[in-house]
């Protein structure tokens, strides 16, 4: 067991902070304070290939491992968590599902666009009744001749309105399972810009306010047959299987956002002079210090080690790192909010200044405990695996 | 068209230098990076390839770790790497360095175009890219801001910086350009590209490789300038630093400060 | 032949234009102090097109002799025809010491000179003496008298060497610009003329000029200003350099700037500061702005009194300024120029 990084996650790791460093933390505060998407980044993580770190080279992906994706996506959230949400949602929940679920047509079709950053991708699940419970779906794929008719909306969907390509989970019948009658649930991919396919109100948030949160709504949305993603009434299964890679995308994000804050809080503690001393002479101020830098080196374990877990998986639909993926998101958002939470504290009255970043990173770190699956679910999925 | 770009590892002083406690150069705890001018000079030849399909081969000389700067050039978009690393090589000045050069390139064969940075951030001599090209005997264009390549005429159009003016300059291939680092700005590595540089094959050439290299023009003994001395700078100490104060008491500081010297 | 054999103290007086560099006279000064202790005389090497009658000016700021090499290739400056030229008056009258401006011009052909007739460079030198390498008497070495030592800085500024080139001659150094001391002229002095043209022949290393574009800019020397006003990346934008402007008006500066500034544009390159770009040293340097990087320091440290203005505390300008003041420089500058001008209308 070797706990270092190899020379190629080594260079990629020093390639990504040098990216996040010049190309996204210049642009982190006023995104957050204009609630904007930030394109002018997306562009040049295109550029450079960050937007198919995963996907495999034929698909004109990196060919990368999911360990190079995490490594990506921790630097950028060190800086903005904005950014690395919406990279992750485009990956884990897009990319990622195409790719395991999909057709060699569909693969064919969306991948290399997508890889490439030419177009962004998203995932729509959640609709106001149905959160945890993804079992209360409202939205409806009705098959009429060629073509899927898509009725209902979504909400909280993550690059909304910004993304080009959908993954749709909609109920499409009904089942009965021992002896009840179940929701039928299958997955589609919905393009921008399909006639009835529209965009609602655009939420206002307390943290990543640059991220682009929007209702989808579909009223008669007619999309083509081969659009389904995965077999008929198999979406259920693939919403959750891409959900357990989504985590480890949010779970890096909240990882990324604690070492974010502490990076700033050491050279802050350093230079802030109380009582004729910097503040980090103070041993109150070592000793949390301690205890956040453990904390982040604990989920950055985690995190890696769910990413090594799903690599070991590759692009397969059998779910087998979904307790992995769990303990990451958990353990590195609840880390996440205490970190930033006592930065924010170690900063005194600067710390709650907008003009500090720490006041950002905390307002982001929230986040990280809710979506994709709350704390709460986590310890259900890490639980239920230990009862079983 | 080949394109060779001689490249060096470099300590990093960017984040500002460390010194250790004796006041002298901490140079293990600085980053060793690429050359800024010398990224700037692959990020040419990298454009000239984009447009032409140009073979982009980079050449540093230095300890075995150089080789990581040629990874990452490689990571960026260069297609070859050649080390010229030996025990014989080191402690070489402009002289012997650009003389062992110009041998690992000649023993590279056919070239177009050799393109360096202006000047190393660690040594500032902005000498060794000219030298290479006497060396060679092939024309230098220094200070370069633009570069043209006209294949069919074999030739280069550059546009040469100088204090005042600038010149454009046609020049046959070969030839040698060195480039400023406000010539271009560098792209970035890409991961699938980090991924191949991890796995290249990294040519290296010892001492004895270079057979057009005479012993009198390599290494120590074949450098005409020898340390006479070497220090460390003693950095003027800081002066006052006024801080928690508004700008109009800042502003009336500076002007005392003016009038005690007697400037107004 | 040996080493005793080259005589004499050269400098390389560059001309553009068919004007005489600063320079060159700068380099006449220096040559003159290294003369004496060798007991040689100082020789001015004048390279271009219609160059002869620039040599009483080279006369009157202390060359005894001047070599000129004049014809139409070397009309405007090129690598190849000059190189040949110079390496060929050093390959004929086989100077002891041959010092280059490091200049745009210099810093190239310094180095193709130097390979050409096989002798050392030291680029940069600030510092030029007289001496013995080594510096001290070494068992099972023999120690060379009335070497050229040449010192420099590098490492951007933080590190200084003192090299030797004691086996090879011509000694050669480029010398950075505004450092030496130039003489007063003496009016009248006359120099022994030599005429001398070793041949060019066009070859493959003739580069064609194409186009010669002068910079329309109403350029100031900022090596000449005795207070400078410098912004950074920190000035924000070209159109807040006017509050910079003001202040040096104010105090008869110039403004300059750092390399970031020339890098987005803000300002040509004439006026950067640093180790890319000029070094200065004026009375009063004021340094706003500027985040102070090494490279930056390097070309302004020199300075008698450094004034710094930015908003981060822990810029690395405040380690060399003598009064740092931390706060927003949109609204210390503009008070300062005030503040100023209420001492001078005092005064006045």
């Amino acid at each position: 067991m070797d706990f270092t990084l190899d020379k190629k996650h080594e260079m990629a790791r020093s390639l990504f902070r040098e990216f996040a460093q010049n190309e996204v933390k210049p642009l982190a505060q006023e995104i957050d304070e204009e609630e904007r998407f930030p394109r002018e980044t997306f562009d040049k993580l295109a550029k450079y290939g960050f937007m198919g770190i995963t996907a495999p080279r034929e698909y004109g992906g990196q060919g990368c491992d999911e360990l190079t994706y995490v490594l990506c996506l921790e630097e950028i959230a060190k800086v903005c968590g904005t950014t690395a949400v919406a990279l992750s949602a485009h990956t884990s929940l897009c990319i990622d599902p195409i790719m395991t679920f999909g057709t060699e047509e569909q693969k064919k079709k969306y991948i290399p666009k997508l890889a490439k950053g030419e177009w962004l991708g998203a995932f729509g699940l959640t609709e106001p009744g149905a959160g945890t419970d993804a079992q209360g779906q409202q939205t409806k794929a009705v098959l009429d001749g060629d073509e899927w008719v898509l009725n209902g909306s979504k909400c909280f969907i993550t690059n909304g309105k910004e993304a080009d390509v959908y993954i749709i989970i909609a109920v499409t019948g009904t089942i009965e399972k021992r002896g009840r009658t179940q929701k039928e649930i299958s997955a589609f991919i919905v393009e921008k810009g399909t006639p009835g396919f529209t965009f609602g109100t655009k939420e206002k948030k307390m943290g990543i306010r640059g991220s682009a949160t929007y209702e989808l709504i579909f009223q008669d949305c007619r999309i083509p047959k081969e659009n389904l993603l995965g077999a008929k009434g198999k979406g259920f299964g693939i919403a959750m299987h891409t959900l357990d890679g989504g985590r480890i995308g949010i779970a890096t994000q909240a990882l990324g956002l604690a070492e974010g804050a502490l990076d700033l809080t050491v050279a802050y503690t350093k230079e802030r002079k109380q009582f004729g001393r910097s503040i980090a002479q103070f041993q109150n101020t070592q000793f949390q210090l301690a205890n956040l830098k453990t904390k982040c080196d604990a989920a950055q374990l985690l995190v890696y080690k769910a990413a090594c877990a799903k690599d070991a998986a590759g692009f397969s639909p059998a779910s087998t790192y979904s307790v992995e993926a769990a303990e990451a998101k958990l353990f590195a958002a609840e880390a996440a909010m205490d970190v930033t939470t006592k930065c924010v504290q170690l900063h005194g009255g600067y710390g709650y200044i907008r003009e500090y970043d720490v006041e950002r990173m905390m307002r982001d770190a929230k986040i990280t405990e809710i979506y994709e699956g709350t704390a709460e679910v986590m310890r259900m999925v890490i639980s239920a695996n230990l009862l079983k | 068209m080949k394109i060779i770009v001689c490249i060096k590892q470099v300590p990093d002083t960017a984040g500002g230098v460390k010194f250790k406690p004796d006041g002298t150069l901490d140079r293990a705890a600085m980053l060793a990076i690429m050359n800024p001018d010398d990224k700037a000079g692959l990020e040419a030849a990298l454009r000239i390839k984009d447009e032409t399909g140009a073979e982009v081969t980079v050449l540093t000389m230095g300890l075995p770790k150089a080789a990581d700067v040629l990874r990452e050039a490689i990571a960026m978009g260069a297609d070859k790497g050649v080390l010229l690393t030996d025990r014989k090589l080191g402690g070489a000045d402009t002289w012997a360095t650009s003389s062992t050069i110009a041998a690992g390139i000649r023993k590279l064969g056919d070239y177009d175009l050799i393109i360096t940075g202006r000047q190393a951030i660690d040594g500032d001599t902005a000498q060794v890219g000219p030298q290479i090209a006497e060396h060679l005997g092939i024309p230098v264009i220094s200070y370069a801001q633009a570069i043209k390549v006209n294949e069919a005429e074999k030739t280069v159009e550059v546009e040469r910086q100088f204090d005042d003016r600038y010149h454009v300059l046609k020049a046959k291939m070969p030839c040698l350009i060195t480039a400023l680092s406000e010539l271009n700005p560098p792209r970035y590595m890409t991961p699938a590209g980090i991924w191949d540089a991890v796995d290249a094959e990294i040519t290296t050439y010892n001492r004895d490789d270079l057979t057009t290299l005479k012993d009198e023009d390599c290494g120590l003994a074949g450098s005409p300038t020898k340390i006479a001395k070497a220090s460390d700078k003693v950095r003027k100490g800081a002066g006052t630093l006024f801080k928690d104060i508004d700008a109009d008491a800042g502003a009336a500081v500076i002007c005392e400060e003016l009038v005690k010297r007697h400037y107004i | 032949m040996s080493l005793e054999d080259y005589k004499g103290v050269f400098i390389y007086a560059q001309q553009v234009d068919n004007h005489i560099d600063n320079i060159a006279f700068e380099l006449l000064g220096k040559a003159k102090d290294l003369a004496k202790p060798l007991n040689t005389q100082v020789t001015a090497v004048l390279i271009g097109y219609q160059v002869g009658g620039l040599t009483d000016e080279l006369a009157e700021y202390g060359a005894d002799r001047v070599i000129v090499v004049d014809d139409p290739e070397l009309k405007d400056y090129r690598t190849e025809p000059y190189a040949h030229a110079l390496a060929s008056v050093i390959e004929e009258y086989k100077p002891e010491i041959m010092l280059v401006g490091a200049t745009a011009i210099g810093r190239d052909l310094g180095p193709t000179v130097s390979a050409r007739v096989h002798t050392g460079l030291t680029a940069d030198c600030t510092s030029l003496d007289i001496g013995d390498f080594p510096l001290q008497a070494k068992p099972g070495q023999e120690q060379k008298h009335n070497q050229l030592l040449m010192t420099r800085p590098a490492f951007g500024g933080n590190t200084i060497a003192t090299i030797a080139c004691p086996d090879n001659r011509p000694q050669m150094s480029t010398v950075r610009p505004g450092v030496m001391e130039k003489i007063t002229p003496v009016k009248g002095a006359k120099a022994e003329v030599i005429n001398y043209n070793p041949g060019f022949t066009p070859n493959d290393r003739y580069v064609t000029i194409e186009k010669v574009v002068k910079k329309v800019s109403e350029t100031v020397d900022i090596q000449k200003a005795k207070i400078l006003v410098s912004g950074g990346r920190g000035v924000g934008s070209p159109e807040n350099f006017q509050i910079l402007r003001d202040l040096a008006n104010v105090l008869g500066g110039e403004v300059s700037c750092s390399r970031a500034v020339v890098d987005n544009g803000w300002a040509p390159k004439d006026l950067q500061v640093g180790q890319t770009g000029k070094t200065v040293r004026p009375n009063i340097y004021f340094a706003i702005g500027i985040s102070g990087a090494i490279q930056h320091v390097a070309g302004m440290e020199e300075s008698d009194l450094i004034i710094a203005i930015n908003k981060d505390e822990s810029a690395p300008i405040f380690d060399v300024a003598d009064i740092g003041i931390v706060g927003d420089l949109n609204k210390i500058v503009p008070k300062l120029t005030a503040d100023i001008k209420a001492e001078l209308a005092k005064k006045a």
